[in-house]
């Protein structure tokens, strides 16, 4: 009788779910805990060349920043049109990057699509970290940096609020919730394999990792409450991660300015944060695929669902861009059809044409399976999708400033000087020394979820047989 | 705002500007009348706006950086399109130009921390010790009239002893704040002071703005638009602008006066008269 059951219910399976197999159900869990835990021991010396080499160049950003703040903010060459230079389209950048993250565990966790299980972790852990040079950038970018907590708002003597009305006070708020949650969600998902990790340390590390896993033991209860915490962080950062940056395209969207002042902007930011985000899983993919040896769990299956949503993503922002410029175009403001028209044909057009030829022709390499399965293609891809959304901002932030309203302040071909290079140079050095340090202390698959999908794999072929 | 702000409807908090005869039961709505057919070109406006409020002469490499400080500056235009006579048969067309003071300002919408506001006699203000230097509001402002400190100026502008020649009603500023005209605010201030001791409204042309007095020709005319006998309120009257209106109805159309970007809605306080051009000169 229970045979018979079981039976139906493989032949529902094959028949309604027909899944590619993401990994391999033949990996026993105690090769899981090896594989991954092994990816934490001691680095090589490669580790410790790159690693100083992000440290250098952070070094170098931290230099320009205190070369700025000492000297005020036209050291970085700033001027009256050019009032936001490269530090805003950056900010816009890393913003961005921190949405895929979300997206893997969050929407996809809520979605059950169990591809995402052993790539979530370390695409969350990109978001915390790009949330967090993103924060760096709205402090870099203030004259008087050492005010910025007028803009949050809390209670003090003189009931002195923010302006309510800003957009940068919804930023400040919204970053700064979006922030923390992520730290709790990344903190939240990983809790059991801390356990794991501690089960198998020795010395400090066992001290440290006891006291992060909060006297996990693995007891029923334990796992129905922590499903219950993680789902709900999880539906509570969805709609937080979709505010975030429509508040970003609210700080455009606002505004007065031509090329800014379109009603599509929030739905078009998302698009281009979810994209971007992306593009830099499938880069960190690669570089952790051939780094930590974790071809059993970071599947080629896997890798090429990851490009065909980007694909859509791609799609959708492809679609969302050509009706910002429909809406201008066809729109009653000749001054931002001008603005456009300096994107297109002025000082700028260059990059404005390798932005849209990045952001919207290159990733049809992603609609084609023979080179969505060739890992060096993929990589460079990757990049040049990301390198096409730095331009994206680039070009939605200095192009309106040099052809504003105002004819009069109309710039000539304005570029940054070496301060904001070294700075926004710094701030790639941050992220991946972060990133770096994420690797060697915390896992970054997800084993207990990868043991569920050899488990429910290892059931079917039980009863199979 | 105190707690039990809180709790109240926020909608009877929000300000709507400007309305119809908001000013009519104020005593003051500072504004200005800027007659481009008399203006020369001359820059006296520029250096007493210098002298009066300690604006920093920031040197040749940062001008041409286009990081000057120059609260009112005049534009040049030269003729356009072809049946204008152009450059060197005609010389520039001048137009000063300045914060206009916009009754709704783009700058004070997005300001994070509320440090431009805008003060009930109609002034624009900057609030210098609570910027911290976003610059949000210059990236909005149409007119570009906003002017940031980039530097750290007051030892490089004035060198001892020459910070004996700075106005002492008015704040030196320091690196990373934004600034912009304040229609010479400390004389304002000084004069409704006075005024008041002596129980009366300031009369017109008791107080004038540093760029007004300096003008060799009086192309600028400042004064109370809430006062129906001052001059500029009869200017605008004649050039039939109406502060609260973002289209003017004139009954004829050759008037000169008009305001800069009228229909980005920002309620200028500051009208032009129009350049009477002859095309045959």
């Amino acid at each position: 009788m229970i045979q018979a059951t079981d039976e139906k219910d493989i032949e529902i399976e094959r028949r309604f779910v027909p899944k590619a197999k993401d990994i391999n159900d033949e990996i026993a869990w105690a090769q899981i805990n090896k594989d991954v835990l092994r990816s934490m021991e001691r680095p090589r010396l490669m580790y410790w060349v790159i690693f100083l080499a992000s440290l250098a160049l952070f070094g170098f950003g931290v230099y320009c920043e205190i070369y700025q703040y000492q000297n005020g903010m036209g050291a970085a060459d700033l001027n009256n049109p050019q009032v936001w230079g490269w530090y805003i389209a950056t900010f816009i950048f890393w913003i961005g990057m921190s949405h895929s993250g979300t997206l893997l565990s969050a929407i996809l966790h809520i979605m059950h699509a169990d591809w995402r299980k052993p790539i979530y972790r370390f695409a969350e852990a990109m978001t915390t970290f790009s949330l967090m040079t993103a924060g760096l950038f709205v402090l870099v970018h203030l004259g008087r940096v050492w005010e910025f907590y007028y803009v949050v708002a809390y209670p003090n003597e003189r009931w002195a609020w923010p302006n309510f009305n800003s957009p940068l006070v919804w930023d400040a708020t919204a970053i700064g919730t979006y922030l923390t949650s992520s730290i709790v969600f990344l903190y939240f998902g990983m809790i059991p394999d801390l356990a794991i990790c501690r089960d198998n340390a020795k010395g400090v590390r066992k001290k440290f990792y006891w006291l992060l896993s909060l006297g996990w033991q693995g007891t029923d209860r334990q796992w129905a409450n922590f499903r219950v915490a993680y789902l709900t962080v999880a539906c509570f950062l969805i709609p937080l991660a979709v505010s975030v940056h429509s508040i970003v395209a609210t700080d455009f969207a606002v505004s007065q300015q031509p090329g800014w002042h379109i009603t599509s902007f929030p739905p078009y930011f998302v698009a281009g944060a979810l994209y971007s985000g992306c593009a830099a899983i499938i880069t960190l993919f690669i570089v952790l695929r051939y780094v930590f040896r974790f071809e059993e769990y970071m599947t080629m299956p896997i890798l090429d669902k990851t490009c065909r949503l980007t694909f859509a993503i791609a799609m959708v922002w492809t679609y969302l861009n050509l009706v910002e410029y429909a809406s201008v175009w066809y729109g009653d403001d000749p001054v931002a059809k001008q603005t456009l028209l300096f994107r297109a044909t002025g000082d700028y057009a260059t990059y404005w044409w390798a932005m849209n030829f990045l952001g919207s022709v290159v990733p049809f390499a992603l609609a084609f399976k023979s080179l969505r399965n060739n890992i060096p293609v993929m990589l460079v891809v990757s990049l040049l999708l990301n390198l096409g959304m730095w331009l994206e901002r680039f070009m939605i932030v200095t192009p309106t400033f040099a052809h504003g309203y105002y004819p009069w302040t109309w710039t000539d071909h304005w570029m940054p000087n070496w301060v904001q290079y070294g700075i926004v140079a710094g701030s790639f050095g941050w992220f991946s020394m972060l990133f770096m340090l994420f690797c060697k202390i915390f896992p970054t698959v997800s084993m207990y979820e990868v043991k569920e999908m050899v488990y429910h794999r290892f059931v079917a072929r039980k009863a199979r047989a | 705002m105190s707690l039990s702000n809180l709790i109240k409807n926020w909608s009877t908090l929000r300000v709507k500007r400007p309305y119809e005869d908001q000013y009519k039961d104020k005593d003051y709505k500072w504004a200005m009348v800027i007659d481009l057919d008399a203006c020369t070109g001359c820059n006296a406006c520029t250096t007493a706006c210098y002298a009066e409020n300690n604006l920093p002469v920031v040197g040749k490499e940062a001008f041409s950086k286009g990081q000057a400080m120059h609260w009112i500056r005049i534009e040049r235009y030269w003729g356009e399109g072809d049946e204008l006579p152009k450059f060197p048969d005609r010389g520039a067309q001048f137009l000063p130009m300045l914060c206009q003071q916009c009754e709704s300002a783009p700058c004070e919408v997005v300001c994070p921390v509320g440090a431009t506001h805008h003060t009930p006699d109609g002034l624009n203000s900057q609030v210098y010790n609570r910027c911290i230097g976003s610059r949000y509001c210059s990236a909005n402002c149409p007119y570009k009239v906003r002017y940031f400190n980039w530097w750290q100026y007051p030892e490089r502008a004035w060198p001892n002893p020459l910070e004996q020649q700075l106005n002492p009603d008015v704040t030196v500023r320091s690196k990373g704040v934004m600034e912009k005209c304040t229609f010479c605010v400390q004389r304002l201030v000084e004069a409704k002071n006075r005024a008041r001791t002596e129980g009366r409204r300031v009369e017109d042309g008791e107080v004038t703005t540093a760029c007004a007095q300096a003008c060799p020709t009086s192309a600028i005319t400042f004064g109370n638009l809430a006062d129906n006998k001052s001059q500029v309120a009869k200017m605008w009257a004649r050039q039939q602008v109406d502060l609260a209106k973002d289209k003017q109805e004139k009954s004829d159309e050759n008037m000169r006066g008009y305001r800069i970007f009228e229909d980005l809605r920002t309620y200028p306080s500051i009208v032009y008269m129009e350049r009477i051009r002859d095309l045959q000169a």
